[in-house]
């Protein structure tokens, strides 16, 4: 696929004629982080690019637009997907947290967040918010108990910073805490 | 030298992240999160072949889509500087720059050919897929094993990359060497892959002013690329990059999203923003291979005789892309005969560029496997012949070390990792299905410091400001600044602001080369001081000073107050102090440069030992780095926590090296075929075990005013030489071509 795709940026694609104008604008409703929105989405549109793009919700990261990093995990429906994978027309009436919607209204953090600070859990940044919401899927999902089962378990969640140890570490505080949500 | 010793100082303790919060909450912006009402969206058409000249470029289609607002080619681009040399950025190698969009020729795959520039992303992305392009290809050549005789010297150096100059008589010490090892080794081209891809956001401001969001690790190397390039002043031109998201080297020179982006912002009068794709993160620069030759003699007693480095590095058509391969050979260890050469060949890609210690893990590789194999032959444990050889002067003849507790890193690294319960001989480990092995390699990279500027700024609130144009790709530059700004006044570190990635703040280089902390720390220190002695001015010349007599050494800053050491009760507060001197700010711009003297009287390097346990299983050609340890002597470390994740990073590009990264040429198309994370693995969580990182105490007064050395580079020099070493030790397969995958382990014969 990835290819295909690259070979018709070149200029390899065969010809697909004169385009017929935009595909038309499909509405949907979603709620994000708690706030119910009706939204208006073309088919080609991913959760990814509807949150950066339409609702400039930048926590999201993308990575790579093809689900091998990771930096684009949010919470659908409290379990963890790469939104760049989902056309946000399939998802109409889901319910999506992205990292902007981890902490409390009155701005404390999740014991996730806390505790990626505190075990220096990243560096650039930028993978983070998808380990983040990743980590939090994870302990939903109730099946890592060890730190060998978290490292293969948030496996799908690159950093090129190399913080994987020190995510582990965090991820595995809050298991031991039992604050996980 | 300020006296905040008496209490706990910021500075050498463990500190979290200042912009922690702000990363996991999503609130830290990057280059493409900077929005404009008016914004319009680039998408790049990538060229799809690797030499020859584009005969026709087909917009209609694109053009007809609705919400396409312009599609930029070599036809229609907008006139930009006409002299080659407007292009070279402050880092630039020698020779010619790539200019985007500049003619019809071709020079590498993946070359930008086209810019769409549409209302939103997803048309402008579909759009793109729909300009038609011609071309007249030209033979071209990628393959760097073809090249050996084509190889040169640059005749232009890239400052500091000159290979040392031989001593003794390298050729017949190896030949009247008993003990030898000559043997060719080689690494892959690999890709930088910050988890961020390069983008840039124009925000057009009117008035032919821009203010540039742009992903890089130098603002102000940004600004004066786009003034030059596109005539612009620096008045009309601000960068700024407060969040970059990892870089590694891909963001020390202008990348061409920047270019195209400012480029269609100027012609549209509009905001744009390009974000490239990850597979165009594989069509700009990268760390290139090289082929080396690595000879070295020694005596029965282990003491070395004789050390030849040759390498050939990749560079483009365009540049002479130079950089550290072979002189660490001739620094790391007492050698009284020493050659070495580097010669460049040139290959149809884009040009390489610094990648996470540009060279060292390199020439290391070849020089830390080729000891280890020396260590077989000569029958001696592999730390005690580092140890017999140990250079007490750089390569044991030249300049004295500022400082060197390699010494102690050894030692220390060992003991952690329990190297003496080693058996030495190959295959002798053996758990369940898996040889274990263990190998160890040194590592050192330059502590260098650059010629750097800051601001330090108190107001009567009670507040620090500190500013330099320098960056912060994760290194934790935000996080140190605050620290010894904070140190420097004795204030809390909320009560600090450090301000970086601003192109209007005072100057700065590239952030790079593990100089930062040096510098830009330096930088800040000398403002912060310069603010403090004002400070202590007023307060001498209050009325009734308790400190009318003092002398600054003997006064303590802290808790927002100035007191005397000998009599804390006796004490000013920094508030009473400015409304007693009638002035509600004061403020300090200084610069900090490293000194010439030492520069020349001194070598000075950070150092480490590296230990790593492999398990392999053999019948799947699987390798698994099950320990690390890391012992790094670095002078003064002024975060451990931040200083930790550093080297773990580098840790995990190491392994990464050795294991899996390997960005694979297809010579037919002269293209990278895994332009993927998927296909080019970057080391994942399951990959990564235990790390355990060491900080060797280590004194250091000579480099600059804060003994720090830098760490973003040492992590990762000698690890790929480790693991190879571990790999052996545990297989007996001596694997001289990284990276160490599946079908090597399987192919390769067990050494004699
Ligand atoms: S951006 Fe979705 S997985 Fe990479
Ligand atoms: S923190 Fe930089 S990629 Fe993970």
């Amino acid at each position: 696929m990835a290819d295909l795709e690259f070979l018709a940026r070149q200029g390899f694609a065969p010809d697909a004629g004169p385009p017929k104008g935009l595909p038309d604008e499909i509405p949907i409703t979603l709620t994000i982080n708690g706030e119910r929105r009706a939204l208006h989405v073309r088919p080609w549109t991913t959760l990814l690019d509807l949150l950066r793009e339409d609702l400039s919700l930048y926590g999201t990261k993308k990575g790579c637009d093809h689900g091998q990093c990771g930096a684009c995990t949010v919470l659908l429906d409290g379990e963890r997907i790469n939104s760049c994978l989902a056309l946000a027309v399939t998802k109409d009436g889901s319910e999506l947290t992205t990292v902007e919607g981890l902490a409390g209204k009155d701005g404390t953090l999740h014991p996730m967040q806390e505790a990626f600070i505190e075990h220096d859990a990243f560096q650039c940044g930028y993978c983070t918010p998808g380990q983040i919401c990743s980590a939090v899927g994870l302990l939903k999902e109730g099946h890592a108990k060890t730190r060998e089962e978290i490292r293969e378990m948030m496996s799908g969640n690159l950093c090129r910073c190399g913080a994987y140890t020190n995510i582990v570490d965090a991820i595995e505080d809050v298991l031991a805490k039992g604050a996980a949500k | 030298m300020q006296q905040t010793s008496m209490h706990e100082t910021h500075v050498g303790s463990p500190r979290n992240r200042v912009d922690g919060r702000l990363k996991v909450t999503g609130e830290a912006r990057y280059a493409a999160e900077y929005t404009a009402p008016d914004l319009a969206v680039g998408y790049v058409v990538s060229g799809a072949i690797a030499r020859g000249r584009i005969r026709s470029v087909d917009t209609k289609a694109a053009m007809a889509v609705p919400g396409v607002i312009q599609v930029f080619t070599h036809q229609n681009r907008p006139r930009t500087a006409w002299r080659a040399k407007a292009y070279q950025d402050e880092v630039a190698p020698p020779g010619t720059p790539f200019r985007p969009l500049y003619d019809d020729k071709i020079l590498y795959s993946g070359q930008p050919i086209a810019l769409v520039v549409a209302e939103d992303f997803e048309i402008a992305r579909y759009a793109a897929s729909l300009v038609r392009v011609t071309y007249e290809t030209e033979p071209h050549e990628t393959d760097l094993g073809k090249l050996r005789e084509k190889a040169y010297k640059p005749p232009k150096t890239r400052s500091g990359m000159a290979p040392p100059p031989p001593r003794g008589d390298a050729e017949a010490a190896i030949g009247a060497a008993p003990f030898k090892v000559d043997e060719s080794y080689r690494i892959a081209i690999e890709h930088h892959n910050p988890m961020e891809m390069h983008a840039s956001t124009v925000v057009w401001e009117g008035d032919g002013k821009i203010t540039v969001y742009d992903k890089i690790q130098g603002v102000q190397n940004t600004q004066s690329y786009i003034t030059h390039v596109f005539g612009l002043s620096n008045d009309d031109v601000r960068v700024l990059s407060p969040f970059v998201g990892g870089a590694f080297g891909s963001g020390l020179r202008p990348q061409y999203q920047l270019f195209l982006a400012v480029m269609a912002a100027l012609e549209l009068q509009r905001s744009v923003r390009v974000m490239l794709e990850r597979d165009q993160m594989f069509t700009f620069t990268y760390r290139p291979d090289a082929l080396q030759e690595m000879a070295i003699g020694a005596n029965p007693d282990a003491t070395l005789q004789a050390i030849r480095h040759d390498a050939i590095g990749c560079t483009s058509r365009f540049e002479d892309y130079q950089e550290s391969v072979v002189s660490w050979s001739a620094m790391m260890y007492r050698c009284d005969n020493v050659t070495t050469t580097y010669k460049l060949a040139q290959i149809d890609t884009y040009t390489p560029g610094d990648m996470r210690a540009p060279g060292a893990p390199t020439g290391m590789f070849a020089l830390e496997s080729a000891m280890d194999e020396l260590s077989y032959k000569l029958q001696i444990d592999p730390l005690q012949l580092r140890l017999r050889n140990y250079a007490e002067t750089e390569g044991g003849g030249g300049k004295p070390f500022t400082s060197k507790e390699l010494r102690a890193a050894y030692q220390l690294g060992a003991e952690r990792f329990g190297w003496s319960r080693r058996n030495p001989v190959p295959r002798s480990m053996k758990e369940g299905r898996e040889l274990i092995g263990w190998g160890m390699a040194s590592g050192m990279w330059e502590a260098m410091m650059e010629k750097t500027s800051a601001r330090a700024t108190l107001t009567i609130d009670g507040r620090l400001e500190v500013g330099t144009a320098t960056a912060d790709i994760g290194t934790g530059t935000y996080t140190i600044l605050t620290q010894i700004a904070a140190d420097a006044l004795g204030l809390p570190m909320e009560k600090v602001t450090a301000r970086i990635g601003d192109s209007s703040l005072p100057m700065s280089p590239v952030e790079g080369g593990s100089w930062t902390a040096a510098s830009a720390g330096s930088a800040v220190h000398v403002a912060c001081n310069a603010v403090r002695e004002t400070l202590f001015k007023y307060a001498r010349g209050m009325d009734a000073s308790p400190l009318a007599n003092a002398d600054i050494g003997r006064v303590a800053f802290r808790g927002g107050r100035m007191e005397l050491m000998a009599d804390p009760s006796r004490y000013v507060t920094i508030q009473d102090t400015m409304r007693a001197g009638g002035v509600d700010r004061i403020e300090a711009e200084e610069t900090a440069a490293p000194s010439r003297i030492n520069q020349l009287r001194y070598a000075a390097y950070t150092h480490s030992a590296i230990f790593a346990e492999v398990r392999v299983d053999e019948e799947l050609g699987r390798v698994r780095v099950t320990r690390i340890v890391d012992a790094v002597a670095a002078g003064k470390i002024l975060n451990p926590k931040t200083a930790r994740s550093q080297i773990l990073g580098g840790v995990v590009f190491g392994i990464g090296m050795a294991l899996t990264e390997e960005s694979m040429m297809d010579h037919n198309l002269g293209r990278f075929m895994n332009h993927n994370i998927a296909e080019y693995h970057v080391p994942v969580n399951a990959d990564i075990h235990d790390i355990e990182v060491i900080f060797v105490e280590e004194h250091e007064d000579k480099i600059n005013p804060l003994g720090v050395k830098g760490l973003g580079e040492i992590g990762i020099v000698g690890t790929a030489a480790a693991i190879a070493n571990a790999v052996y030790h545990a297989t007996g397969k001596r694997i001289r071509h990284l990276p160490i995958t599946v079908d090597k382990i399987i192919g390769e014969k067990e050494a004699a």
